[in-house]
């Protein structure tokens, strides 16, 4: 019934809609989901059959096992989670800190303060690293999880953003009657406001956490040793003697999106917003 | 006893002092700052000071250093395969536009209503989320001769003889590394151009509705304006964004063929070839750009967005009012 008051062009205009978004929905998904055929492919399979050919059996997890085992995910894993715990932890503290003091206060250097780290932003990351090198090896800090740990932490600048605009619409009389009831600034901090703050931690756990998990460059610069790698290190490792065997790498691959899948599927909302977050800021 | 009495007696003079705002408050700004800008200094204007110093030296990471004046920028523009990684990124950032187009014409589709709406989002979002030495991979996978991309051509009726060597064949795999930072991206944009979308005020959208606004009406006058910022941010973050692309080709085909990006091959200058001088020169030269790109865009939002967007939305919604109005006096009459 309501398909014939449609005009026609309103017809179409759904099918175009609808037709759009499943081709990029596939185009999307496809490069991924053949990995996820390949990995279950085992050697000869993959050797005899198309890459487009189902696998004979989708528990064949063998090629989990051997990625798993060969690129030492394990230890990766293990790195990995430890570096998150902590830079999470700090970048989340430091970061309402630095908010709530530049938002909260005026003191003089507030202005260069807030220009020095905004200026941070801008520096190219990958290219500061030549002389980033230099410092921690000077400091000692060269293939230790905590050298890479420091380093993280320094270049955090997204977590700051988040919790400047957030502290920006949180009222100030709410510091202001915590005061007059004879709390300290660190009570109005820790006990008032860090509690209110929970969109924004949340906002900026995912952001930085997925920016941690991912990162490559630094992990590969500052964590030489085998018992140091971490996840994206140790996927790196199949270039190597694996660089043609696809069912492993494959299978590796998906080891890695895994954790962030689930994680992104719990959280969506939440990524989401803190996209469109930087949107507004932008 | 007499210890903690003092202590008391301290603690009294040092509680009322501690009571007093501003002292509290210089305490709070001291403590909260330190770790903060402790770590600013030391791993990013310390670093950068460095890089500054370095880039008029010739040196390795260890040994003795000559100083050569600007000889390493002059390198910088003059060495091929420097040149050659500032057109390779050329083509980033034809995908950022390509990538910025897309994701606005998904965008759209999305803010009319949508069925499985967070399934279309979800999937075209998540590669966003793939680290970028997975997306090397996948994509390694996807265009080895033979594989994902041929078989999927061949499906389709192309004979594998046609189908180019899409990361061997020099006038085409710039194109395919380009492609993947598309895939990568245009979801993440979509995301964002939603957002910004979405925080229109309804009741524009209403009245639009009321007053009989067709789809095509709401994308130019409500939805266009209401992202035109962030579309035009975007664009100036692309051209950063396109010199600093770095794990896909690296890991594809590491920077072999022709498709050593700025950062693959700053990399290889600094780490492999040691020519840490050099390295930083690219560094700056590539921040450089970064500032005149960050300084056009403040320059274009001051004079060209000098008008709130919500007020020249609105103002667009009402001619458009008249215009209609007009039109069905019109029709009126003819009937």
């Amino acid at each position: 019934m309501k398909l014939k008051k449609r005009k026609p062009i309103s017809v179409l205009f759904e099918i175009l809609k609808y037709a759009s978004l499943i081709c990029a929905t596939l185009c999307a998904l496809i490069p991924v989901c053949v990995c996820i055929l390949t990995a279950f492919k085992t050697n000869e399979e993959y050797a005899s059959t198309s890459v487009l050919d189902l696998p004979q059996s989708f528990f064949n997890f063998e090629n989990f096992v051997i990625a798993f085992q060969k690129a030492n995910m394990l230890r990766g894993f293990f790195n990995t989670g430890m570096v998150l715990v902590v830079v999470l932890t700090a970048s989340v503290f430091m970061g309402s800190m630095l908010a709530y003091v530049l938002n909260r206060f005026k003191f003089p250097g507030r202005g260069i303060v807030q220009n020095l780290f905004m200026f941070a932003a801008l520096l190219p990351g990958i290219a500061m690293q030549v002389t980033i090198y230099q410092i921690m090896y000077s400091l000692g800090l060269v293939n230790r999880l905590v050298g890479y740990m420091i380093v993280l932490m320094g270049t955090d600048i997204i977590s700051i953003y988040i919790f400047l605009q957030f502290f920006e619409n949180l009222p100030v009389s709410l510091d202001e009657s915590a005061i007059m009831d004879g709390c300290t600034y660190f009570g109005v901090f820790f006990k008032i406001l860090f509690p209110l703050l929970k969109p924004a931690i949340i906002t900026s756990l995912l952001l930085k956490g997925v920016s941690v998990y991912n990162e490559y460059y630094a992990s590969n610069l500052y964590l030489q040793s085998q018992e140091l790698k971490t996840i994206s290190t140790a996927l790196y490792t199949f270039t190597g003697p694996y660089g043609n065997q696809y069912n492993y790498i494959c299978a590796g691959v998906i080891i890695t999106i895994i954790p962030i899948l689930i994680l992104f599927l719990i959280f969506q909302r939440q990524v989401y917003g803190g996209m469109a977050a930087g949107a507004v800021k932008g | 006893m007499g210890k903690s009495a003092g202590t008391a007696v301290g603690q009294k003079t040092f509680a009322e002092k501690f009571k007093s705002r501003k002292v509290q408050q210089m305490l709070v700004i001291v403590t909260f700052l330190f770790a903060p800008l402790l770590l600013l200094i030391v791993f990013t204007y310390l670093p950068f000071m460095k890089m500054v110093q370095f880039s008029f030296y010739n040196m390795k990471y260890i040994g003795p250093k000559k100083f050569v004046g600007l000889a390493n920028y002059v390198d910088v523009f003059n060495r091929p395969e420097i040149f050659r990684a500032l057109l390779v990124s050329v083509y980033y950032m034809g995908g950022a536009v390509v990538q910025l187009g897309l994701a606005l014409f998904f965008a759209t589709m999305m803010v009319f209503k949508v069925k499985g709406e967070s399934v279309f989002k979800a999937a075209m979002f998540f590669p966003y989320l793939i680290c970028g030495i997975a997306v090397g991979f996948i994509f390694k996978f996807f265009y080895a001769r033979g594989f994902v991309l041929d078989s999927l051509l061949q499906m389709f009726g192309m004979s594998l003889e046609d189908i180019p060597y899409w990361l061997q064949d020099q006038s085409i795999n710039n194109f395919a590394l380009a492609a993947t930072s598309v895939w990568r991206y245009t979801g993440q944009n979509m995301i964002m151009f939603l957002g910004a979308m979405m925080s229109v005020d309804n009741d524009l959208y209403e009245a639009a509705a009321l007053d009989g606004a067709n789809n095509w009406h709401r994308f130019i006058y409500i939805i266009l304006p209401s992202i035109k910022s962030i579309v035009v941010l975007n664009l100036i973050l692309s051209i950063s964004g396109s010199l600093s692309a770095f794990e896909p080709p690296y890991v594809i085909t590491n920077g072999t063929m022709g498709t050593g990006t700025y950062f693959v091959i700053m990399n290889r200058l600094a780490h492999e070839n040691q020519k840490v001088g050099l390295a930083c020169a690219m560094a700056i030269v590539l921040l450089v750009i970064i500032i005149i790109c960050t300084v056009a865009q403040k320059l274009f939002f001051a004079y060209v967005f000098d008008n709130g967007t919500d007020d020249e939305s609105k103002a667009a919604v009402r001619k458009r009012k008249r215009e209609e109005r007009r039109k069905n006096a019109q029709k009126g009459a003819a009937v």
